[in-house]
């Protein structure tokens, strides 16, 4: 069965706290701290982007998979922060892992869920026939406007998957999504920083469009939620997925493994691919894994996840999210600034 | 304005700046970064082929730029050094994800691949190894 072979994440050392960002605009830190649900976010280095993330996160991936880069026949680079307007991520990338010429490559674009929408590409490519393997990476550098409340949680990963037939460490049973033209988060050609319609980007957007295609995995699959071990949600902070689980009636302890945005932020495309890595490196044959992603614009992807033997024989290969969770640099708001090239020079 | 590099010289080295591919002599197993296309060991019995280094290996030598050059004022202070490659090689490259106080004479490193400068804000990214520390 269509699966994942080998999964691979990346996020940067380097932090900043709510206390430190909150600080500089004369906000309270608690308020966002218990509002969003969020301690620290993740912060790129100064030569760090989404191509870069995007490399280490699909090395990770071909290592722990244990196949050969040329055997890859299609890069998905999915992102909202595309260093090129105009050139595509998933060249560079392709080229650095040692994938190229022949294969075929692409940059997605879907807020924060391009990185589920190259796996669902990939799942067509390699069930088709087209390619062996298809290679799958979410990954951003994530912008927030200084101030804005998008700046506590604007963190920077990614996350890759080698999509293919054999040897899978889990089976992709079932995916779906729901779509509509919904406009709550948005950033214009050329500028800096996205927009959002605040409390717009709650209830129309990100609740309803995750609880709908979840709805529709459970009709198609005829799981109920007692059916899966962990579950795996969009995280644009850390209080939208447990409030969306408890609608669902999803109990909080099986989010827990997959929720990180509280510790390295919302990583956007990166969020659910870190997320189901980290999930990943901790489950066991035979557990189920529901795993739904959100994109502002607006679409949800889902996916039942079955958990194989050959998890445990991989295992060596990982290298575990918790890697880049610990050891683990801080930086005063000016660093930062600097980091995320806000200081004109 | 920063210096540009020419675009065919750039894509032409792509191979070892994004994936350290250098060379080796078959006959005397030596092991060249920056790749040669000539063995100065051997000489007409060598036999040169290509080789993608490991990327691990340890810092031979190192100086902390605080007068960066030109396009890499961001990054000051950024440290240099000399690194010798498991392989036997020793290269110049900018080590990353480190403060330049804790860089050590020996430490082990590893390469990863990083943006290295741009062409300004509508030229080309140019992308390369460096090297980070190498702790498990």
């Amino acid at each position: 069965m269509v699966g994942i072979v080998g999964y691979g994440a990346y996020v940067p050392r380097y932090r900043i706290t709510v206390e430190e960002i909150a600080a500089v605009w004369g906000k309270n830190a608690e308020t966002y701290k218990k509002g969003l649900i969020i301690g620290e976010k993740s912060v790129p280095g100064l030569d760090e982007d989404t191509i870069t993330i995007s490399v280490q996160a699909a090395k990770n991936a071909i290592r722990h998979g244990a196949i050969n880069a040329k055997n890859i026949g299609a890069v998905y680079v999915g992102s909202e922060s595309h260093p090129y307007a105009v050139k595509p991520s998933a060249t560079v990338v392709a080229e650095a892992i040692g994938a190229t010429p022949n294969m075929t490559a692409a940059d997605y674009e879907f807020a924060c869920k391009a990185g589920t929408a190259a796996i669902q590409t990939c799942m067509g490519l390699v069930k088709s026939g087209m390619v062996e393997y298809g290679l799958a990476i979410g990954a951003d550098t994530s912008q927030g406007r200084p101030a804005d409340a998008l700046e506590y949680t604007a963190g920077a990963g990614g996350g890759a998957f080698v999509i293919g037939m054999e040897d899978t460490v889990a089976d992709i049973e079932e995916t779906v999504s729901y779509t509509t033209d919904t406009p709550g988060f948005w950033r214009r050609e050329g500028q800096e920083y996205p927009r959002h319609g605040a409390r717009f980007t709650g209830k129309p957007e990100y609740f309803k469009h995750i609880i709908e295609a979840t709805k529709l995995l459970i009709q198609k699959t005829g799981y109920g939620f007692d059916d899966f071990d962990q579950v795996i949600l969009h995280q644009p902070n850390g209080k939208f997925p447990l409030r969306a689980a408890k609608m669902m009636g999803i109990p909080a302890d099986k989010m827990k493994l997959g929720l990180l945005t509280p510790r390295i932020g919302n990583l956007y495309s990166g969020a659910v691919p870190v997320a189901l890595a980290n999930v990943l490196d901790y489950a066991k044959p035979g557990e189920l894994l529901l795993v739904t992603s959100f994109g502002s614009g607006a679409g949800s992807d889902s996916f039942a996840i079955r958990v194989t033997d050959a998890i445990e024989e991989k295992r060596a290969n990982a290298t575990p999210v918790e890697t880049y969770l610990k050891k683990t640099k801080n930086l005063t708001y000016g660093r930062y600034a600097k980091h995320r090239h806000k200081i004109r020079m | 304005m920063p210096h540009r590099k020419s675009l065919a010289l750039v894509w032409r080295r792509r191979e070892q700046r994004y994936k350290m591919v250098g060379t080796r002599c078959a006959t005397c197993d030596g092991h060249f970064f920056p790749p040669r296309g000539f063995c100065p060991n051997c000489r007409r019995k060598g036999r040169i082929e290509e080789k993608e280094m490991a990327g691990t290996g340890k810092v031979f030598s190192y100086t902390t730029v605080y007068a960066p050059l030109e396009g890499f004022e961001e990054l000051a202070p950024y440290v240099m050094a000399i690194v010798q490659l498991d392989e036997g090689p020793r290269l110049t490259a900018m080590l990353c994800d480190v403060e330049p106080e804790d860089v050590e004479i020996d430490m082990p490193i590893r390469a990863v691949f990083r943006k290295i400068s741009e062409d300004g804000k509508s030229g080309i990214i140019h992308y390369g190894y460096k090297f980070r520390p190498n702790k498990k």
